[in-house]
């Protein structure tokens, strides 16, 4: 047995315990650290300089960037410290954009927040910051100001080594360097998904979700209109978390008395549509099996991955489910039923994630011209809302979503985070459906926040291989896999790492708080009377009296042909 | 324009360096060597063929001074403005050069694009100071009058080319 090893910290003997670098270690003897840079998903980079520390001979080293060894002896807050912390905030906020009270990201930003904690109380230097938010307008996702960039990195790093996507990078150099799309070009024009996981790291306001809010609040007002609404299954998981309620306790209750306070006419919870697409994705799969085309069968929910399969592997769009997300399959219902009374509808979704907005405006969701989801917007969006129309969050009564779609299943809930969707689609497809075998199929091994996850299934005489991933890069990897000619017949991908749950609308968390998020949703399937989706009775209802053999058109759409 | 680039060059340099992401630079260098900047068209057949993003190339062409994203001129006058020619009054020769081809800074190339003239910080050469190449000759112990006797004779060679 090896001896054991330390690291003095502020006097403090500590054990490594093989942590990767000292932040991690000065984490565990209870001081914050400040960091602009570091991210324990992403690589090192070492560019912020606020996390140095001081050894007993006066070196200096950065934190993040600095393994620890036995017997170093190193102080976390000296007056060198402070002073030199100081000077860097000081330097990043005269080339910053100080208009804080109209940033989106005021009282979020760790700029302002650490220059809070520093007590800077005045910058010596010119500001020379251009700020402009309209900077990029061509995303319908997200906005960029490199006024307030502060060249960290972490969009970069996000973008290129979780997401595989690299639609941004540094450009030019020293006091011209810039984040910048190849030559500059809209973000749209770029190989841009919209996942938004660029804005769940930046620390600032220079990357941040596009906000729709005031159509939201002009359709609630204008009395000729009927707005609905409906809530994805990760909202109610993570809203709280900026209304003073912790990550993971479901708040779908408190959300519903909200938008009614609001004024929404109707109020729906998108699991109901996980469910619709829970029995149409596990008949297309069966159809497939049988016939043995198109195999993998990959699911279609995440907007961010159909845009990268679209923008880097179009050859296998086949391959993807013909379902609509759940999102568009409550739309389509909605907007048909709107139709049939004449009404003047509004619908808006509230949704965990940036790329949704793009799947909105998508030409194949659009009936005569009109999408069928009139606006997105994210959790974030919402708390907004809410704070607006001040609400107090906590003094809400919890209600009850709004009839005729108001019962919903586990399995959709559950479609919140990694594995939901082949976990609904395993209980609603597997032969025995007794309270213990729906139980087992939660140990198969679509749960846990690993990127990718693999197991096999027996059915009947043929063994079936599942894959479970998210983070593009994990999917790249499984795609590569395919293409390789491995044989695997199903493949569930969402492109934000964890799921839904850490979409790029959430507000942020750290990662044992997105965990939590998880948890809750599992909870929530738990504490629900229906778990299977083939059993909640709205969806005979929705066959029978809506659908009417019209599935191809309200549930259904061949990706690929809008962008070649 | 796009379809008429012929990538045969590009893609015997991307052969010679085993089409490694690591070798970029070399690429990009060969690249310039024979177009003498590099052409937009290349980036995204690079992404393709290299596996990384655009912006990622992009960023490192962007990041070292050699690399040029414009056209270049027939002749590059490259006016060394390192110390000892800076303090033996190369930016004399260097304005002259620039107010007689109407360039400036910002503007390198001229229109024609026979003429580019740019800085350069040191060329090596600092007892012939100041000093100024023309496509790699080494032209010394330059003066603003004698910058403009050498346009002329270059533009005679255009002229008469």
């Amino acid at each position: 047995m090896t001896e054991k090893q330390y690291v003095t910290i502020d006097g403090i003997p500590v054990e490594i315990n093989g942590e990767k670098n000292l932040l991690e270690l000065i984490n565990k003897t209870g001081v914050k650290m400040p960091t602009f840079c570091y991210h324990s998903e992403l690589s090192v980079y070492g560019a912020c300089r606020m996390c140095m520390v001081e050894d007993e001979r006066g070196g200096l080293s950065a934190a993040c960037s600095t393994p620890p060894r036995a017997g170093m002896k190193i102080q976390t807050n000296t007056e060198r410290l402070r002073r030199y912390r100081k000077n860097i905030l000081e330097l990043l906020l005269a080339n910053h954009c100080r208009d804080c009270t109209t940033c989106q990201n005021n009282t979020k930003c760790k700029l302002q927040d650490l220059a809070m904690r520093f007590n800077i109380e005045g910058v010596r230097f010119p500001n020379t910051a251009k700020s402009n938010a309209e900077e990029d307008s061509s995303s319908v996702c997200i906005s960029r100001d490199a006024g307030k960039c502060i060249l960290c990195g972490d969009c970069v790093r996000m973008c290129n080594e979780i997401q595989n996507v690299g639609a941004i990078d540094f450009a030019y150099r020293g006091s011209n360097m810039v984040i910048s799309t190849a030559f500059g070009k809209p973000l749209a024009e770029s190989p841009c998904v919209g996942c938004g996981q660029c804005v769940a790291v930046c620390p600032t306001g220079a990357i941040v979700v596009k906000n729709n809010i005031s159509p939201v609040w002009k359709a609630i007002s204008d009395p000729d209109v009927r707005t609905s609404v409906q809530i994805a299954p990760a909202v109610r998981v993570a809203l709280g978390r900026e209304l003073g309620v912790k990550d993971g306790e479901d708040v779908m209750g408190k959300i519903v008395a909200a938008l009614h306070r609001m004024g929404f006419d109707e109020i729906y919870d998108t699991s109901l549509g996980a469910d619709l697409t829970v029995l149409e994705e596990s008949a297309e799969f069966m159809e497939r099996l049988s016939s043995g085309e198109n195999l993998p069968l990959i699911t279609s929910c995440c907007p961010g991955w159909i845009q990268y399969c679209e923008k880097k592997h179009p050859e296998l769009l086949p391959n993807i489910s013909t379902c609509r997300s759940p999102m568009q399959m409550m739309a389509s219902i909605l907007k048909d039923q709107a139709k049939e009374k004449g009404e003047k509808t509004f619908h808006v979704a509230v949704m965990p994630c940036t790329a949704k907005k793009f799947e909105a405006a998508r030409d194949e969701f659009k009936v005569d011209g009109a999408p069928n989801v009139d606006v997105v917007i994210t959790t974030q969006e919402l708390v907004t809302m809410i704070k607006e129309a001040g609400l107090m969050f906590d003094a809400l009564e919890p209600e009850a979503v709004d009839m005729p779609f108001g019962t919903i299943s586990g399995a959709g809930v559950i479609f919140g985070v990694t594995g939901g969707v082949t976990e609904a689609v395993l209980r609603h497809v597997i032969a025995n459906k007794s309270r213990a075998d729906i139980m087992m199929v939660a140990n198969c091994g679509q749960r846990g926040d690993e990127g990718i996850k693999e197991f096999d299934i027996t059915a009947g005489e043929s063994k079936l291989r599942l894959v479970v991933v998210s983070g593009l890069s994990n999917a790249e990897k499984v795609l590569q896999r395919i293409k390789n000619g491995e044989k695997i017949d199903f493949v569930e991908v969402m492109a934000c790492p964890g799921g839904c749950v850490n979409g790029g609308g959430q507000p942020f968390a750290v990662r044992q708080d997105k965990e939590e998020r998880s948890k809750g949703l599992y909870k929530s399937d738990r504490l629900l009377s229906i778990r299977r989706a083939e059993q909640n009775p709205i969806l005979k209802t929705l066959y029978d009296d809506i659908i009417r053999g019209r599935e191809h058109e309200l549930l259904h759409v061949h990706y690929g042909k809008h962008n070649q | 324009m796009k379809e008429q680039f012929d990538f045969s060059v590009v893609d015997k340099i991307l052969a010679l360096h085993e089409k490694k992401q690591q070798a970029i630079i070399a690429i990009l260098q060969e690249i310039q060597e024979e177009y003498h900047y590099l052409p937009r068209e290349i980036f995204p057949y690079l992404a393709e063929e290299l596996g990384m993003s655009e912006a990622r190339i992009f960023s490192v062409a962007t990041f070292y001074e050699n690399f040029s994203l414009a056209p270049k001129g027939k002749y590059v006058i490259k006016i060394c403005d390192g110390t000892a020619c800076h303090v033996r009054k190369s930016v004399p020769i260097l304005e002259r050069l620039r107010q007689e081809l109407g360039l400036s800074e910002e503007k390198k190339t001229t229109d024609d694009l026979m003429f580019t003239v740019e800085t350069v910080s040191c060329l090596g050469a600092c007892g012939l100071a100041p000093v100024l190449t023309v496509n790699d000759v080494v032209y010394s112990a330059m003066t603003p009058d004698k910058a403009s006797e050498l346009l002329k004779t270059l533009k005679e060679e255009i002229a008469n080319a």
